[in-house]
């Protein structure tokens, strides 16, 4: 197994085998390779980048070049056993329908994403007043792809509203867990496994 | 060098049935022309099939014999190409209805005379019956691939649609499922070009040492310039004079653009017959996948299995993206493995045919299949 980015390694061990998944912002399709070879998932992915969809497709992985805020319309409700969408629910135009989407393909769904109230980020806008340029957050403020920022209390408020169930979350900083007490201000990346319950 | 590809490799299979066509009738005494590179594996399950495009041929590989120009994808099939000859065993066959050596319009009926107008109007499928003709008579049960650009991408579709046995992955490039209505008025403004030249004679014209070779010409400037991008046109030729340094206040070619349109109208009736073009653009208009199915296109590849590829280019206006994308949408509705990429050329539509190195990359890639 190659070695999994922290949150990819969390959505690996946690995926049943077997599973029907769809990758949303697969990359170059570590995850689905993961899945594929180590769970014999049969993993399908989206990806709006067309080089990273050329490595995909060298590894003999089927993704549709796409952009989870127009192109999940089309998919088939109940299509997969999960959906997954890493690191890049911030990147969407509208997160919240986004999420509906995956809830409606998958019967469920991973969704991970990086904390904007850890502690550096805070630190960083206290003292500074500045965007936090962060070893998570690398890219300045005006070519970041991450339009809409989101903390883990933000996301835990949104899933509540919308009356999705939380089946489980694991609350990451560097490759440690942290509680989910302190979630909000030690996590740098947050995994939801969610349904519709 | 070892087997060069100059040679003419055109191999011949005469059908021993004739061939059922969508219109109705069949066609009797086929002949499809074909080439083949590489070896058959002893399992003969390493067969690709590559079908060409409107005014292609099956010399994919090895120099075409009017033209004395290269095969037409020797940029992707070959020995450690993309569409590798030393791992494949490749076909290209020439459509029924086509020029090129099978069966067409300017072959000889049993009463031998030339069809003309006689021949039977043809489908996308009947071109497609053809190759399956020629892949029984080959004794490949299943391909690995079946690949295809523009037309030749119509052909894999309704191959893996309507013979979903017969192959186990499609290449699909800057195609549709079906043709819009802008597509059928490009062609018909050609069809009408070649019609309306006295010398086309209702189609029989082979007796009269020429046929309407004005009309012709026309028919293939104004598709030429569907093939091309607007951006391409411009840096290639802008507003610029042809070998002069003002306009000439009259009708000659005064600007390069018109220079080269014309260059290419007049080659073209050098190596095409005027009534294949007819028939070929006719197939293309009549081509709805969905429409064979149903109306639904996700219900064409109900029977699949095969896992799916398309490409499409982004300054292709002939085949818009969005064409391709309804493609995948239905087979993600048919829960078939199915991969899709908009590349990025300069070309228009025929970047499929050019030096688009992306392209390589996905077709090797989607080939390889992970090995």
């Amino acid at each position: 197994m190659s070695l999994l980015r922290p949150d990819l390694a969390v959505i690996a061990a946690n995926v049943a085998p077997g599973s029907r998944v769809l990758d949303i912002g697969c990359g170059d399709g570590t995850l689905m390779q993961a899945l594929r070879d180590d769970k014999r998932c049969d993993a399908r992915g989206m990806e709006l980048d067309p080089a990273d969809v050329g490595l995909c497709v060298a590894k003999g992985l089927s993704v549709i070049q796409g952009d989870a805020d127009r192109d999940l319309a089309f998919y088939p409700d109940r299509s997969v056993d999960y959906a997954i969408l890493s690191q890049t629910l911030q990147t969407t135009m509208r997160p919240d329908l986004v999420l509906e989407q995956l809830l409606r393909i998958g019967r469920r769904a991973f969704v991970s994403f990086p904390n904007f109230a850890h502690w550096r980020v805070r630190l960083s806008l206290l003292w500074r007043g500045r965007m936090p340029v962060t070893r998570l957050l690398p890219i300045a403020w005006y070519e970041t792809p991450n339009i809409h920022h989101l903390t883990v209390n933000d996301f835990r408020e949104l899933v509540i509203r919308r009356g999705i169930a939380v089946e489980g979350a694991w609350f990451l900083s560097g490759d440690q867990q942290c509680s989910s007490a302190a979630a909000n201000f030690r996590a740098e990346h947050a995994v939801f496994l969610l349904s519709r319950g | 060098m070892p087997n060069s590809p100059l040679l003419d490799a055109t191999q011949v299979l005469n059908l021993a049935q004739p061939l059922p066509l969508d219109g109705g009738q069949s066609l009797p005494d086929g002949r499809i022309a074909y080439e083949t590179h590489g070896r058959l594996n002893a399992a003969r399950d390493n067969a690709i099939l590559i079908c060409h495009a409107l005014t292609g041929d099956h010399h994919v590989v090895s120099h075409h014999p009017k033209t004395g120009k290269p095969g037409w994808w020797v940029r992707m099939v070959g020995p450690g190409k993309p569409i590798d000859t030393d791992r494949f065993f490749v076909i290209c066959a020439n459509v029924i209805g086509s020029c090129m050596g099978s069966t067409g319009p300017a072959s000889l009926a049993a009463d031998g005379q030339p069809w003309g107008m006689r021949f039977p109007v043809i489908t996308v499928r009947d071109m497609v019956r053809g190759h399956v003709a020629l892949l029984d008579a080959l004794r490949i049960e299943s391909l690995y691939a079946v690949v295809g650009g523009s037309m030749g991408g119509m052909q894999a579709l309704s191959l893996a649609s309507n013979f979903a046995d017969r192959t186990r992955a499609a290449l699909v490039i800057a195609s549709t499922a079906r043709h819009s209505a802008q597509n059928i008025a490009f062609h018909e403004v050609g069809r009408q070009a070649i019609m309306a030249d006295p010398e086309w004679r209702e189609g029989d014209y082979y007796a009269h040492g020429k046929g309407p070779e004005k009309g012709l010409s026309v028919a293939r400037m104004a598709a030429h310039i569907t093939y091309l991008s607007e951006a391409g046109l411009t840096e290639k030729f802008g507003r610029r004079l042809q070998d002069r340094e003002e306009k000439t206040f009259g009708f000659d070619a005064d600007f390069q653009i018109e220079s080269y349109l014309r260059y290419q109208g007049l080659a073209f009736t050098d190596r095409f017959d005027a009534n294949s073009y007819l028939y070929i653009t006719r197939a293309m208009d009549y081509f709805d996948l969905a429409e064979e199915h149903g109306g639904l296109l996700a219900n064409a590849f109900a029977g699949s299995k095969a896992r799916y590829c398309l490409v499409s280019f982004d300054t292709d206006w002939l085949y818009p993206t969005a064409d391709s994308r309804n493609v995948v949408h239905a087979l993600n509705a048919a829960g078939l493995p199915v991969s899709f990429v908009e590349l990025s050329a300069p070309y228009g539509h025929d970047s499929f045919l050019l030096d688009v190195p992306a392209l390589d990359r996905v077709v090797e890639g989607f080939l390889g299949d992970g090995r």
